[in-house]
């Protein structure tokens, strides 16, 4: 997709460079008038994840809370466990299975000032041989009587990257996101959402514990220490009704094209159905395709050494089918004395992934790999 | 003036125009419509722990990453 100029043009910009664009439009934005935006909604959740496929288990818990104060900020808090036990091919062709947990806390503050959001948030990670932490800033703008939401985002992120097999081994990753986002309410029907996305990433990209083969005989993988993505994604939203209550049904469709200099070119396409069944219950059913081709320096089996070489099957050539649903039912629904909302449901969803590579080796079997995965999701949500 | 410097000016002319605009516009949606749009079933995301989930899984086992509906941070899943 080389005569995609919006791409040449955000790449030429760099998200290096996106901080002078971030503050040239936060100045020009900020004096617009226009109907007061809302923080986000004040609520808490809990939730249990689970994942199963590909001789992987990760389960865990994970908690969000928000409170706002005088409708004019907005706190959150959350905090995501990951225990994992991992036998994936990967790590029973190369290594031995392990275990290990992953911890990651977040935070954020959201600031309304008429039809301006700002946002600030901080994320850390923590697993035995890496860790990562993130600061980003958000900026959102309601325009032409709140018909139209621009939103623009800077994410810095700083990881730590070690071995648990080499003790010496430590180096490290810096990360740089720029977003750009496009909300418009196209009637009062239909929704439509653009995003742009610039990811550069400098340092340690690979795994201190995968192989790549030369001729069969595994060698350590060797990338390149730099690699600039570019995504575009545009989503849309059509609701309907059949009864004199609200709305009773609504169709998703997403399509995100990516690319980055690695060579890798990946779409999304996504379709989803949500409906009210009743006055409680809440249903969604949705199916997503992927599709990528490989990197530049990626081999099932190279015929001799290069200066990078990869077999990590993300980056080889593959496609996967997540086909899955939500089930949602409300507890309760009612308004406190001041006219505050209290409201709980208690959801649960399923998805099942189905992953097909085109030139990443089963080498226990000699074909092409693929492996199907579960993903249960069980969460309450309190709104307040 | 280089190539990023004519982006940059032209980035912030097009936004000025824009908000100018934004201030003469009329919403078409009418008052009474909102709570339509506010409805959870008009949202694209309505649960966010659900959809960061399910945005981890996917980022962890797929080259492709950005311009979606949940933010992470890196981590050493792959």
């Amino acid at each position: 997709m080389k005569g995609f100029a919006g791409m040449r043009v955000a790449a030429t910009l760099g998200p290096r460079i996106a901080p002078t664009c971030v503050l040239a439009l936060l100045g020009c934005l900020v004096a617009t008038v226009a109907h007061s935006a809302v923080l986000p909604e004040e609520r808490a959740d809990l939730m249990y994840h689970y994942y199963q496929g590909g001789g992987v288990k990760v389960a865990g818990p994970a908690l969000l809370v928000r409170k706002g104060y005088q409708e004019k900020v907005s706190l959150s808090a959350s905090y995501y466990v990951d225990n994992v036990s991992s036998a994936s091919i990967d790590v029973i062709t190369t290594a031995s299975p392990y275990r290990e947990k992953r911890d990651e806390y977040s935070a954020s503050i959201d600031y309304l000032h008429r039809s301006t959001l700002l946002g600030l948030s901080f994320t850390t990670s923590d697993e035995p041989d890496y860790t990562a932490e993130a600061l980003g800033l958000s900026f959102a703008q309601e325009m032409f009587g709140s018909m139209t939401t621009f939103s623009l985002g800077y994410v810095i992120g700083r990881d730590r990257v070690f071995s648990s097999t080499d003790n010496s081994f430590a180096d490290r990753v810096d990360r740089y996101q720029f977003q750009l986002g496009w909300s418009q309410v196209v009637t009062k029907t239909f929704v439509v959402t653009v995003n742009f996305e610039a990811i550069d990433e400098d340092g340690y990209l690979n795994s201190p514990y995968r192989a790549a083969l030369i001729v069969g005989a595994p060698v350590p993988e060797q990338y390149p220490r730099v690699r600039t993505s570019q995504a575009l994604a545009v989503r849309a939203k059509k609701a309907w009704r059949y009864e004199r209550r609200g709305w009773n049904a609504a169709l998703l469709g997403e399509y995100r094209f990516f690319r980055d200099n690695w060579e890798i070119d990946a779409t999304t396409l996504g379709l989803g159905y949500e409906q009210y069944l009743g006055r409680r219950w809440l249903g969604d059913l949705h199916y997503r395709y992927y599709t990528q081709s490989r990197a530049s320096f990626y081999s099932d089996d190279f015929t001799a050494a290069q200066t990078f070489m990869a077999r990590d099957k993300e980056l080889s050539t593959f496609k996967s089918h997540t086909v899955g649903g939500k089930l949602s039912y409300v507890m309760f629904d009612r308004r406190r004395e001041g006219g505050e909302p209290l409201r709980s449901s208690v959801n649960l969803s399923y998805d099942y992934m189905k992953f097909d590579y085109d030139d990443f080796t089963d080498i226990r079997t000699g074909r092409p790999y693929s492996f199907g995965a579960n993903v249960v999701q069980l969460f309450l949500s309190v709104w307040y | 003036m280089t190539t990023r410097q004519r982006l940059s000016a032209t980035l912030a002319v097009l936004t000025v125009a824009l908000a100018i605009g934004g201030c003469a516009s009329e919403p078409w949606v009418m008052p009474y419509e909102r709570e339509y749009l506010a409805d959870p079933i008009m949202s694209f995301s309505r649960d966010p722990l659900y959809s960061k989930h399910l945005q981890h899984v996917f980022d962890t086992r797929e080259a492709a990453r950005g311009a979606g509906m949940a933010q992470g941070v890196g981590c050493g899943c792959n």
